[in-house]
């Protein structure tokens, strides 16, 4: 019965994280404004910045392995491997969210040393967007923390409940 | 022999050497990385207007304080080759505890979360360096390389220092969960063997 429960926790942890992941993928794919500033007419779209199509290959790459593992049955021995891939998944989105945020960040406020001015005034929308779009990627991380204890937790037996 | 090997605590002496070394060589990286972004500045003086004989001198100052992903990245980078300094002192001083309780599983987890800890901070770090090369035409965002070469080519050694320390992380995680693996297959059998 706990086993059984144990195991749909990890299942509902690893839906949720993939949910999260598409979301925020779907989110920035999607971000897309056309300003016009004196008649000359700028248009922001997130293949603009290298850490944004970053993000966006980052969490299409979690996503898809998120939806795989959902379907492995759990007596398969590629258990153990999951822990791995686990880490290099949370890896993986750790960066990319670092890259992102970092940018982000000099789009809004400017860097005022190096003359970079923030572009969020003139294209607001596309800002709000690729916002939530960090929320959502934030909230994959912290699940994926979760799941790679969960993964460790199933696989190893760290407790050494095992005396028989 | 077996006595022998469980009184020395877990795995063998090879994989306790391994683990020393790599987490001696992870402490240097980060530390490095963490020191030369630290000390990472350049300051130059430009010639800005001629007013009839004596030139007005401005002076531009390129420091990591500017960028917050570099101040993240620095304050990241001590903070892993702290937790390696600690993981060295733990592992030479507490040989004979180490099957003890939840001794094992706590480095194995600390490991994994500081080296999401240095990617996302190396990660960071590289993509503002990549926009400080190469600025960016869509935002309008000019490059900064190009005057200040030396503040680049201190940020580029910090981050090469980095990434090497990412990748012993995450070495060091797949030994130290190695270990722990070892660690139950060991009592398992010990006590299968015991009736």
């Amino acid at each position: 019965m706990v086993k059984l429960t144990k195991r749909i926790g990890g299942f509902v942890l690893r839906l949720a994280a993939f949910a999260a992941a598409l979301a925020a993928l779907i989110v920035m794919v999607t971000s897309r404004e056309r300003a016009s500033f004196f008649a000359v007419s700028l248009e922001a779209k997130y293949t603009d910045m290298a850490a944004f199509k970053y993000f966006v290959i980052a969490n299409a790459v979690v996503s898809v392995y998120s939806f795989l593992v959902l379907f492995l049955p759990h007596e398969s021995l590629l258990w153990k491997f999951v822990v791995v891939l686990d880490l290099v998944m949370t890896m993986l989105l750790t960066s990319s969210l670092s890259a992102a945020l970092a940018v982000a960040q000099v789009g809004k406020k400017g860097n005022a040393n190096a003359g970079w001015l923030p572009i969020c005034g003139q294209v607001p929308k596309f800002c709000d967007q690729i916002t939530g779009a960090l929320i959502a990627g934030f909230i994959a991380l912290v699940l994926y923390v979760f799941l790679l204890l969960y993964s460790l937790h199933s696989v190893v037996d760290p407790f050494l409940l095992q005396k028989s | 022999m077996a006595g022998e090997k469980i009184l020395l605590g877990c795995g063998t002496t090879k994989i306790w050497i391994l683990l020393l070394g790599l987490r001696i060589f992870a402490f240097m990286a980060t530390l490095a990385a963490a020191i030369v972004m630290a000390l990472n500045k350049e300051t130059k003086t430009l010639v800005v207007a001629t007013i009839g004989t004596t030139p007005i001198k401005a002076s531009l100052t390129a420091k990591f304080q500017d960028t917050p992903a570099f101040v993240f990245f620095v304050i990241a980078n001590v903070m892993v080759s702290f937790h390696n300094l600690l993981m060295i002192a733990l592992q030479i001083f507490s040989r004979k505890l180490e099957s003890k309780g939840l001794h094992l599983l706590s480095v194995a987890i600390l490991d994994m979360l500081n080296a999401t800890l240095v990617s996302a901070a190396a990660n960071g770090a590289v993509f503002m360096a990549e926009l400080g090369k190469n600025g960016n035409k869509h935002a309008k965002w000019n490059k900064v390389c190009d005057r200040f070469s030396i503040y680049c080519d201190h940020g580029r050694g910090a981050l090469i220092a980095a990434f090497a320390g990412v990748i012993l992380m995450i070495l060091i995680s797949a030994v130290s969960i190695s270990r722990i693996l070892t660690n139950s297959n060991k009592f398992s059998t010990a006590a299968a063997s015991s009736p």
